[in-house]
């Protein structure tokens, strides 16, 4: 198993936020979870990802043969987790070429490769920004800093392939997005997709499983999932709503 | 804030400073103490003229009657001034050695620890060095060089002897004995230092810089620089310092003068890494320096650029006079401070000339339970028609037991200057923190890459061979480990 959530339970400020839930994700599988606000769904991208705020009260989490909770944030990603933040946040002065390529170069550290020289690196960044209709003066611009919302998200996705994650989270990417900006977007993830990758895509709108097919989709409410199914239960919910889940 | 940035917070304050080792070698030392003979006794070791002792005994008498300056935001116990030796020097030194072979090897050795290699061909290429040890200046490189541009680089004990006309009109014009009791104190006892003579029309072609070391116990350090840009010249100039770890404080009270003529321009950096005292506050260095330029000609500029991330307390007000028409006046600054160690410093910006312009960057970063103040002074004179000044005072607080303090003071006499002022105070942020990490940098890591962010504003008017060290320094006095 590439990913493997048991019976997680978690609070933040004596606030019970996930309940006993479970989630496994195979290589190569795009997974979708939907959820009206408060279920949780930010809250299990964050303790996925490490953030020390939330105080787990059971269960366990195991990803690449590694028990989770033995690895820090950085750990993390360096084994190949990546979370496109829903707000990302600014760094000023902070330029992205330096930031990505000691972030690249850190990764490549712990999985006993060679580390990528500046040139190659530079040329690396510039290809993927063109595609991701990056222009390249907002390479020169500090990270995040003076971004639109949409720059920002944009900005989360070039990272992300830059990167090339075994893990993608995907929290609320899609918010405040437009509809071209959602298509250069979802470009992006669908031009990373491969057997050997898998993401975790956290949405409350349907529309962005219009642009990413996900081979299931769950139902999170009131921290646990509640159902799991294929895309079919993506156009449920988008007829009538999360009421009927609650 | 986290336990883990608790633990990095924990690590940065186990400071260890690269630079604290001691020479042993034997020293010459009159006794401990500040009176007329001990003046005297300098000024004979010196083989100084007699008008320059009298200008010192005449300074003397003035500190005499003067106390310290007390209105900066400082703590620290009072200043036993008859408890310091006020000359100490390698055995051997009346004269100054001719070449590197008359240096005693422990000192060339001392340099090498400290990654300042004597030899010319070792030295970082284009930087010429004069080198301080305690009271008296050790070698200077490539004066040859620079001589046959004309250009005087030299210690300031060997321009009162050769060029005695330049420090009898120069010396003491911009900072005057009696401006207060630290630039008297250091008119009547100053050792070294560095003298600078650019003349008209030459551009410095290199960089001259001179670097400070304390080694001697109970010793103050005070030395004196001059630089005289003539008309149509430039030169940039840089200062290092260090000194071994001890655990009683030590003063150093430097006097730094700058005259820039018509249309010439100094650039002076310094990069200030003396002992700051350990994680408890006991030791370092007290460092009082005044440092001032007079633009006086037409079209002049100095421009100060600095980067304190040592001493255990900070007292420095590098400013700039613009005196002639359309000068121009330039201070940009990174403190750190991290531990128990103090700072307060800034600048003082006086519009003399018409159109005169000056611009402020200050970046203050404060670690641990220490105090950070940003102090300036913009003020314009009744005929500084059209002048401008901006100023930006950024602070950045790292944890919950530190301080930053703004406290800026303008004065306009004249309706039509122009001022532009902007400040703010941040804290280091979780949310950059994690964002950093989740992208695989370790918490040290996103700590110096944000750090040198909040600063890079400032550590780009750095000369490039120093760029890069000075990125190196703040990281290491972040990380409070040899980096």
């Amino acid at each position: 198993m590439f990913l493997e959530i048991k019976d997680l339970s978690v609070k933040i400020e004596n606030k019970n936020i996930l309940k006993s839930l479970n989630l496994s994700i195979n290589k190569g599988e795009v997974h979708a979870i939907m959820g009206p606000n408060g279920s949780g769904k930010s809250t299990l991208a964050n303790v996925l990802a490490g953030k020390e705020d939330y105080e787990i009260l059971n269960g366990e989490i195991n990803f690449k043969d590694n028990d989770l909770f033995d690895l820090n944030i950085e750990e993390r990603a360096q084994e190949g987790m990546f979370l496109a933040f829903q707000y990302p946040v600014e760094i000023p002065g902070v330029n992205i070429t330096p930031f990505l390529h000691s972030a690249i170069n850190s990764k490549r550290k712990r999985m006993n490769e060679e580390e990528i020289d500046n040139l190659s690196f530079a040329k690396l960044l510039k290809s993927k920004a063109s595609d991701l209709d990056i222009n390249i003066d907002m390479l020169k611009r500090s990270v995040n800093t003076g971004f639109s919302g949409g720059e920002k998200k944009r900005y989360e996705i070039l990272q992300m392939s830059i990167l090339n994650p075994d893990l993608a989270i995907l929290d609320e990417t899609d918010s405040g997005l437009d509809i071209d900006a959602l298509k250069i977007v979802t470009d992006g993830v669908n031009k990373l997709k491969s057997k050997d990758n898998s993401f975790l895509i956290i949405t409350h709108y349907q529309k962005l499983l219009d642009y990413i097919k996900p081979d299931y989709v769950h139902v999170m409410v009131d921290g646990s999932i509640v159902k799991s199914g294929g895309s079919e239960i993506a156009s449920e919910i988008e007829k009538d709503g999360f009421q009927k889940f609650q | 804030m986290n336990s883990e940035t608790l633990n990095t917070l924990d690590s940065y304050s186990k400071n260890k400073y690269k630079y604290g080792f001691v020479t042993e070698i034997d020293e010459e030392k009159p006794k401990k103490g500040l009176n007329e003979d001990i003046i005297k006794f300098i000024s004979l070791k010196k083989n100084e003229p007699e008008w320059m002792l009298k200008w010192r005994l005449k300074a003397f008498s003035k500190w005499k009657k003067m106390k310290e300056p007390k209105w900066a935001n400082l703590n620290f116990p009072e200043i036993d001034y008859q408890n310091i030796y006020y000359y100490s020097a390698p055995k051997g030194f009346e004269k100054k050695p001719k070449d590197l072979s008359e240096v005693d090897p422990k000192l060339i050795e001392t340099y090498n620890k400290l990654g300042i290699p004597l030899e010319e061909q070792k030295v970082l290429a284009g930087v010429a060095v004069d080198v301080v040890f305690d009271s008296v200046s050790v070698a200077t490189t490539y004066k040859g060089e620079l001589e046959k541009l004309g250009i005087i680089f030299c210690s300031i004990g060997e321009a009162i002897q050769k060029h005695p006309d330049l420090i009898k009109k120069y010396l003491g014009s911009v900072i005057p004995a009696g401006d207060h009791s630290f630039s008297a104190l250091n008119s009547a006892v100053f050792t070294d230092g560095s003298f600078v003579y650019i003349p008209e029309g030459v551009k410095c072609p290199m960089e001259l810089s001179t670097y400070f070391r304390i080694n001697a116990e109970n010793t103050g350090q005070f030395e004196r620089t001059l630089i005289i840009a003539d008309k149509g010249s430039y030169v940039s100039y840089l200062e290092g310092c260090t000194a071994p770890k001890r655990d009683d404080n030590q003063l150093h009270a430097a006097n730094v003068e700058l005259i820039a003529l018509e249309n010439a321009e100094i650039k002076y950096s310094t990069v200030q890494n003396w002992y700051p005292g350990d994680e408890d506050g006991k030791g370092g260095i007290y460092n009082f320096v005044t440092k001032r330029g007079l633009c006086a000609g037409k079209n002049s500029k100095i421009s100060w650029t600095q980067v304190e991330t040592g001493s255990a307390i900070t007292w420095k007000y590098p400013s700039c006079i613009l005196k002639g028409d359309n000068s121009i006046g330039e201070f940009y600054s990174v403190a750190i401070t991290n531990n128990f160690q103090q700072a307060d410093t800034g600048t003082k910006m006086t519009h003399i000339g018409k159109n005169t312009k000056s611009k402020i960057i200050s970046k203050g970063i404060s670690l641990g339970k220490s105090q950070n103040t940003y102090r300036g002074e913009v003020s314009f004179l009744r005929k500084a028609d059209k002048a401008r000044n901006y100023t930006q005072c950024d602070s950045l607080l790292v944890g919950n037991n530190c301080g930053a303090h703004t406290v800026p003071y303008i004065d306009s006499k004249n309706n039509t200057a122009v001022i532009e002022h902007e400040a703010s105070t941040s804290k280091i942020n979780e949310d950059q923190l994690y964002y950093c990490r989740q992208r695989g940098l370790s918490h040290e890591e996103a700590v110096s890459l944000i750090v040198n962010g909040f600063c890079k504003q400032v550590l780009q008017e750095l000369p490039m061979e120093f760029a890069v060290e000075a990125q190196k320094l703040v990281s290491i006095s972040l990380e409070g480990s040899v980096g």
